[in-house]
């Protein structure tokens, strides 16, 4: 099937709208749109950041899933207390391959899971003892972690625990930071409440840790934010901007420290890749501490080498010569991925459902693919993200906020892209309608995919799954043409 | 630097030197600790020093090997045809549900969510059921929705019973369509307990103002009750024994066709499962068979107190004695002989004991995962001369140490096993270090003391041998089975194999170890 124009796009929104009940309907109508690149602002043509409708099989998280799995999760010397019943320690450990290098259970936490375990009495009598004892636990037993998150499960906020009074109490004895999170599951309507918690905790917990007794650094200091090293992301990108001659201090959250938190407030740029989930301290340390940031974009040659040279152009020739000299030392080798990927690729239609940012940020590494992204959505965007993915995508293509499964479903089943690139919960449902698909949260247990060397990796996995012979197979000889079902063809 | 001919990924790309000297580099703004002091602190943590802290802890868990109640809920409710699970509370834990069950199974998984917020925690959540039911019946075309909570909603007391009577009465959702529901709190139990309760809300639901004209026998079958059960293929051998013993059964609860769909073309959101006409029958049956006795409290007492079946004490059949008492029982119950076939198949999996049984006598084995789960492995352990050492239980009950200290009183290879209800996964690496085990069986959890005990040299690894629930790092392994003589053969196979395995590894050394590194085994 070909591209839809703008008129059939806009029938068929009216038509997945069709079958819910009046209330939804008129909820979810807000959340669909067509793109227009002539619009400035998304702001009038889609809705997003708002509640999900009950009962529509929203494939969304929560605060606490944004915080703890999110931002926080990743930093390696933290230990993350999941503070509440046991499952949501459970549910979020290990699956999201945030990278870190470092001694587990030593000196490095991102693979254990810690928590208070809450039973009926904690919620009736409370669990600020229980925290208090359990930080006592944590410190007899891991001397050296750095600091300690307490990351609220729903009950803490409705039975009137007081964390904070507990953190302040139990940092004071230990002598380590401790940050109590606010980020029970019904706060807000997704992960990004999380997000943005979890930020203002930084800012109001850790950032000033070292006001005033930070060196000045060096002219070239920059921090990396918003990269959680998901297949070691961050250290293809690192590897670059040394390579330009940056001194990163410090990586925000994936295989971060807390030493480099309160080392960034010397950076003399703040680096931006995950918009969704760190601006909120970025802007802070722009107010507090002059730090300009800088959305930049490290999926596919064509933006890395954009971004590269928007990064250079913060600071002197040195850097900007080693920009190019980085861009000039990759090159040949991206010619000669896209050589070989490019032909095998060429024109197909990508669909793509994520959270924050790569629906609009891997939009350029497809293309450098020869790929075409022909819908795109978020689990939990807001106006800003639609603002900057307006302008990324061509005109018509479908754009779908906090999709429920039935649309998503009944978007691919009638557009037909050639590989749909969303998360774990939308998979097998693709993968039993016979349509390529691949893990974008995850990097489908690969990666990374930031960088040049992750863009290798992005086009070896996306021909792998485009390409693979099983897509082929689903009708047996026997079965009638009639009874067909709808197997794509290699 | 990658070359087109060799892309490599995460491993072996950042094993190279330029990004090795990238973490090099980093580590100079991590101001961890040296590396000595890092090896220091490891080495510590491997004493009985160290394990004595660790058991000494009250409030802590560590890397746990147990899951909340409305897991086991959402699994129960999957097990019936055409049966939406939607969940009454925070979404993110349904997003996790589903996430859990999407890694183990490799399947898409349908729950809903009322996606409770701030302001359902003000005012309550019935708001979100009333639209929740409406949209759900509306888009998902459900025959009954199985309704179960998350914690938010059983804090701040939510009346589930009267939310979802109130939705039909102001017309959200039709006054018959049916609704069982069961309060699941997160903060009771495990998802074994959910399990029990969810299935115990629709048991209710379908049959306790409706046993009027229902006794015991009058249908002719037995019930099976599976319990928290994740390997499909234990759904399918206790079908194929009824179906060789001409035994009439009702599978009451049956998730293994949506759990197993094939590649068609289509996406079908519901597969087989267990219909209400089965369940309204029920009672009728001649008795009910739980294949997981210790963890079924409340379904037990409901199907003896509503429905006066004197159900079978049995353990779970696993292992060649506990499957030859639940036939024996099945036999007894229905009349039917035990055929020949299955007879053939227990003999079967005797030969393969027989062939298999000097790699596995005296095999020091440290085992973990869900109650029933542990026993049925245990006593299959000892049925081989395998010696389980440490059993640890982190969603134990009382009942099921009572049974496990007698189990392993009674053998001579049980006699040295050590109990640890209650205790996770950190409690185990402790003991896994002050005294061996050869293997771990467990979930992929048990990855990381096999990771970690590796780390103190290679003669301390502990390697895991993947039996349980979750398998994410395996594929496929789901579909296997071990209830029955044919669970036996798989449980047999692979922990034969994996001695045989461990024993290749530690003897490929050319030149070295190349004794004992044999062609026949």
């Amino acid at each position: 099937m070909g591209l839809l124009n703008r008129e059939e796009a806009e029938a068929l929104i009216q038509e997945v709208l069709e079958v819910y009940p009046e209330k939804a309907k008129k909820d979810r109508a807000k959340h669909l749109m067509v793109n227009d690149k002539k619009l400035e602002s998304a702001k009038k043509c889609i809705t997003s950041n708002r509640k999900s409708v009950p009962g529509v099989m929203t494939q969304r998280g929560c605060a606490y899933a944004g915080a703890k799995g999110g931002v926080w999760g990743p930093f390696k010397d933290i230990i993350d207390i999941s503070h509440g019943p046991i499952g949501c320690g459970q549910y979020s450990r290990g699956g999201r391959r945030n990278y870190y290098s470092g001694i587990a259970g030593v000196d490095s936490f991102c693979d254990l899971m810690f928590s208070s375990d809450f039973q009926e009495k904690d919620i009736v009598f409370g669990g600020d003892k229980k925290l208090a004892k359990l930080i006592d636990e944590v410190e007899s037993l891991f001397p050296l972690s750095k600091a300690i998150s307490v990351q609220s499960e729903c009950p803490i906020g409705l039975i009137g625990d007081d964390i904070e009074a507990v953190s302040k109490k139990k940092a004071a004895e230990i002598g380590k930071t401790i940050v109590p999170v606010r980020c029970e599951g019904f706060r807000g309507v997704s992960q990004s409440l999380g997000h943005h918690i979890s930020n203002d905790a930084i800012r109001d917990w850790v950032i000033s840790n070292r006001d005033g007794k930070l060196d000045a650094g060096t002219p070239y200091d920059v921090a990396i934010l918003g990269d959680y090293n998901i297949g070691g992301d961050a250290w293809a990108s690192r590897i670059l901007l040394e390579e330009m001659g940056l001194n990163v201090v410090a990586q925000w959250s994936g295989d971060g420290t807390i030493a480099e938190i309160e080392n960034t407030p010397k950076a003399k740029l703040n680096l931006l890749h995950c918009y969704r989930s760190m601006n909120y301290i970025a802007r802070h340390m722009e107010e507090k501490y002059g730090i300009p940031w800088l959305e930049y974009n490290f999926f596919g040659p064509t933006k890395i080498a954009e971004s590269l040279r928007e990064i250079a152009s913060h600071f002197d020739d040195k850097i900007k010569e080693g920009a190019e000299r980085v861009i000039a030392k990759y090159q040949p080798a991206m010619d000669a991925i896209i050589a070989k990927y490019k032909p095998r690729l060429q024109g197909k239609k990508v669909m793509l459902y994520v959270g924050g940012l790569r629906p609009r940020h891997t939009v350029g590494a497809y293309e450098d693919l020869g790929m075409e992204v022909v819908g795109a959505g978020y689990e939990f965007a807001h106006n800003d993200d639609y603002d900057r993915t307006i302008k990324e995508l061509k005109d018509a293509t479908l754009i779908y906020d906090d999709a429920t499964g039935y649309e998503l479903e009944e978007f691919v089943r009638q557009v037909k892209p050639d590989l749909v690139g969303s998360g774990i919960k939308e998979k097998y449902a693709f993968h039993k309608m016979g349509v390529p698909f691949r893990q974008m949260h995850s990097w489908d247990y690969s990666g990374p995919y930031h960088g040049y060397d992750g863009f290798a990796v992005f086009a070896r996995d996306m021909d792998m799954t485009v390409n693979n012979p099983c897509w082929s197979m689903f009708k047996a000889p026997w079965q009638k043409p009639a009874e067909e079902p709808e197997a794509k063809a290699a | 630097m990658q070359t087109v001919d060799n892309i490599k990924p995460c491993f072996p790309l950042f094993n190279e030197d330029e990004y090795q000297a990238v973490l090099e580099k980093k580590r100079t703004h991590e101001e961890r600790v040296s590396p000595e002091k890092a090896a220091e602190t490891f080495a510590w943590t491997t004493t009985k020093e160290y394990q004595d802290l660790n058991f000494a802890r009250q409030a802590l868990t560590i890397n746990a090997a147990k899951a909340c109640q409305p897991l086991g809920g959402a699994l129960c409710g999957l097990g019936f045809e055409k049966t939406m699970v939607y969940i009454h509370g925070s979404q993110g834990c349904v997003a996790y549900f589903r996430t859990y069950f999407n890694r183990h199974f490799k399947e898409p998984i349908a729950f809903i969510a009322d996606s409770m917020t701030e302001d359902a925690a003000v005012f309550g959540g019935q708001k979100n059921v009333h639209e929740g039911l409406q949209n759900a019946t509306k888009l998902y075309d459900a025959k009954m929705i199985a309704v179960c909570t998350t914690c938010i909603a059983e804090v701040i007391g939510d009346d589930l019973g009267a939310f979802i009577g109130n939705a039909r009465k102001e017309g959200y959702v039709d006054k018959d369509f049916p609704i069982p529901y069961a309060n699941t709190p997160s903060f009771v139990g495990s998802h074994i307990t959910g399990w029990d309760n969810m299935f115990e809300g629709i048991m209710r639901y379908f049959t306790l103002n409706e046993m009027e004209g229902k006794a015991p026998g009058q249908n002719g079958k037995i019930n099976i009750v599976p319990g928290f059960e994740t390997y499909l293929g234990n759904y399918r051998v206790i079908k194929r024994y009824m179906k060789e013993m001409g035994v009439d059964y009702t599978y009451l609860c049956d998730p293994d066709e949506v759990l197993d769909t094939p590649a068609t073309g289509e996406y079908e959101m519901y597969a087989g499962g267990t219909t209400i006409e089965e369940v309204k029958d029920a009672p009728n049956a001649i008795t009910t068979f739980m294949l997981q006795s210790t963890t079924l409290e409340k379904t037990k007492k409901y199907i003896e107190g509503t429905w006066n079946h004197e159900i079978p004490k049995l353990s779970i059949p696993m292992g060649v004695e506990w499957t030859d008492e639940f036939l024996l029982k099945v036999s007894e119950a229905t009349g039917k002989a035990i055929p020949a076939s299955i007879t053939k198949e227990r003999g079967r999996l005797i030969d393969m004991m027989t062939d298999s049984h000097q790699w596995l006598h005296g095999k020091k084995m440290a085992v973990f995962g869900d109650p029933d789960f542990v026993m049925g492995l245990v006593k299959f352990m000892l049925e081989l001369g395998i010696e389980p050492t440490h059993i640890v239980c982190n969603n134990s009950n009382k009942r099921w140490e009572k049974a496990m200290k007698k189990m392993l009183e009674d053998s001579p290879y049980g006699i040295h096993a050590k109990l640890y209800p209650g205790c996770d996964l950190w409690h185990l690496r402790s003991l896994c270090f002050t005294d061996k085990p050869d293997f771990i069986v467990g979930s992929s959890y048990g990855k990381f003391i096999q990771r970690d005990t590796l780390y103190k040299g290679p003669e301390f690894e502990v390697p895991l041998i993947r039996l349980g629930f979750p398998i994410f790092d395996r594929h496929h392994l789901h579909r296997m089975t071990t209830l029955g003589y044919e669970g036996g053969m798989y449980i047999l196979t692979t922990l034969t194999n994996a001695v045989l395995e461990r024993l290749d590894d530690q003897t490929k050394m050319l030149g070295k170890t190349d004794y004992n590194f044999d062609l026949v085994r």
